[in-house]
């Protein structure tokens, strides 16, 4: 056990050391794992932004029925009976007054409509269905949306549809780049291993000779593709945090725009932690390949 | 001891640079591989040293059959025989202490009972006082002795020299093969290939030549 130790620390070290004779070298080929994985990795942490910034709103599902400008007090009693009649106290009625009177609330608002001659605001019902599922939405929405005296009605579930609809193809795109990307990172740590196997031939030669194992001759490359990978992954939480932060004050000014508290968060130690251990297992696996096939060409 | 017995090489292309050779070389005996240029001595050291595989017959070494050794245990076999080569294969790239730490790195002994070993051995070939230097700053001589020092460093019960005096001053050749004496003094089982005859010290010296990949009676 403690023989099996100091032959991995030992090659850990020598591994270390062959990174460091050529820093330059490492130096540019951890540049490029970093980049690479950043890209998806940025990607994830967005789309997770996105997606709990949906989910917030996710519960709020209702349909919006406004009535005509001019509709009777007839009509809108009859929308009333019907949604009594359909869903019993899961719905309520905006009259144009109160939505005005919010709106006025509303900052910036107030001298706006204050210059308006007359209320252009509708009446109108906001339907909460208990089941609010897409399809008994859906379903309600058909009941009014051709409803004498209703101008519009609006299902609020909608765009929680499409907004799942393109994270879902956020998502897929995402593990494509990801994809596309894994495979480079393997390129790139095959490519520098070779280049690392090929510059130690001789040490590789002679080693051999003098009885060294195969697992000796390996193993320093194997650490050598693990630790350009790990690092990578560090390289690419330390891009990601810095691009987070150059971009989040651009972001939070946007949102307040809109009214909204919403800031990037950055990715949490979990998710940093997949990102180090993935970057070494491409590494370990670019090492491997890459020192079976140079092995076998100097045999 | 090791027992050599119809032993054949035939390297790739069908050359045989050994052909129905059999002998026998005591464990601590000294003997000198003697032959022509081109008469296989270097394949037969190759075989003793593990570095190639016979094509037929036997060969053993301390009862160890090389022909039908698993691939795995060659490199256990490797580190209980000295090789020195006829062009040393030093590294270059690496000060002297350090080439005779590769033997000891390769079996994964602690850092600093392998350097105390190495110096040890630098010392027993008279280059202590040289292991920081690189290999290219050595002497034919010394980059000689520093070969030997990486062959000892692990103790080996065999030591297989191949042409070790060849590109050698009579001093340096002299130092050098006193030195090997001196190795089979203490009971190390010594193999010198050479194609001049020379006068080796030491007990017990075996000689066998070799001509066009057979053994001379
Ligand atoms: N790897 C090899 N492949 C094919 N032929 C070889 C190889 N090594 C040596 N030979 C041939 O085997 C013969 C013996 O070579 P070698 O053992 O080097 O002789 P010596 O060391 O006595 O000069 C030579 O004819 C040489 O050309
Ligand atoms: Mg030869």
């Amino acid at each position: 056990m403690k023989a099996w130790f100091r032959q991995h620390l030992a090659a850990f070290s020598r591994a270390v050391r062959r990174l460091a004779a050529a820093p330059l070298n490492t130096l540019l080929s951890l540049l490029v794992i970093g980049i690479a994985m950043t890209l998806p990795a940025a990607g994830y942490v967005f789309l997770d932004n996105i997606h709990a910034l949906g989910a917030d709103r996710a519960n709020v599902q209702q349909i919006s029925l406004f009535m005509e400008i001019g509709a009777s007090t007839r009509e809108v009693a009859a929308v009333r009976k019907r949604a009594e009649a359909l869903i019993p106290g899961q719905w309520r009625f905006v009259p144009r007054d109160d939505a005005l009177r919010q709106l006025k609330n509303t900052e910036g608002m107030a001298e706006i409509i204050a210059a308006l001659p007359k209320n252009p605001l509708p009446d109108a019902f906001i339907l909460e269905p208990a089941d609010s599922s897409a399809e008994n939405l859906e379903r309600l929405y058909e009941q009014f949306v051709t409803f004498p005296g209703i101008a519009h009605a609006q299902l609020d579930s909608a765009w929680i549809k499409r907004f799942n609809a393109f994270l879902r193809l956020g998502i897929q795109t995402v593990n494509l780049l990801a994809l596309v990307f894994a495979v480079g990172l393997v390129a790139v740590t095959f490519n520098t291993i070779r280049l690392q196997v090929m510059a130690q031939a001789e040490e590789i030669e002679v080693a051999r000779l003098i009885g060294a194992t195969d697992a000796f001759v390996r193993r320093p490359f194997y650490y050598s593709g693990i630790l350009q990978g790990a690092l990578g992954g560090l390289a690419a939480i330390f891009f990601l945090l810095t691009g987070l932060a150059v971009l989040n004050p651009s972001v939070t000014q946007l949102a307040s725009l809109y009214g909204s508290d919403f800031t990037l968060h950055p990715p949490g130690f979990v998710y940093s932690s997949l990102l180090v251990i993935l970057g070494a297992f491409l590494g370990w696996l670019g090492a491997q390949l890459s020192v079976s096939l140079a092995l076998r060409h100097m045999k | 001891m090791i027992v050599a017995n119809h032993l054949t090489k035939r390297y790739l292309g069908g050359f045989e640079a050994i052909r129905d050779v059999s002998f026998e070389i005591n464990a601590g005996a000294m003997a000198l591989l003697r032959g022509h240029s081109g008469a296989g001595k270097t394949t037969l050291l190759k075989l003793m040293g593990a570095i190639e595989r016979p094509t037929s017959g036997i060969l053993t070494i301390g009862g160890q059959n090389l022909l039908t050794l698993r691939k795995k245990a060659l490199p256990f076999l490797r580190r209980n025989i000295g090789l020195v080569f006829q062009d040393q294969k030093l590294l270059f790239d690496r000060p002297a202490l350090e080439n005779v730490l590769l033997p000891l790195e390769v079996i994964g002994l602690p850092l600093r009972e392998a350097q105390r070993r190495a110096r040890a051995a630098l010392d027993k070939v008279g280059l202590l006082s040289r292991e920081r230097a690189y290999p290219i700053a050595l002497s034919g001589g010394e980059q000689q002795r520093l070969a030997i020092a990486r062959a000892v460093v692990n103790r080996p019960s065999i030591l297989l020299v191949d042409e070790p005096t060849a590109n050698l001053d009579d001093e340096s050749a002299r130092q050098v093969l006193d030195l090997f004496a001196a190795f089979n003094q203490v009971g190390v089982t010594v193999i010198i290939s050479t194609h001049a005859p020379h006068k080796i010290p030491g007990r017990d010296l075996r000689i066998l030549t070799l001509d066009h990949g057979q053994l001379l009676l």
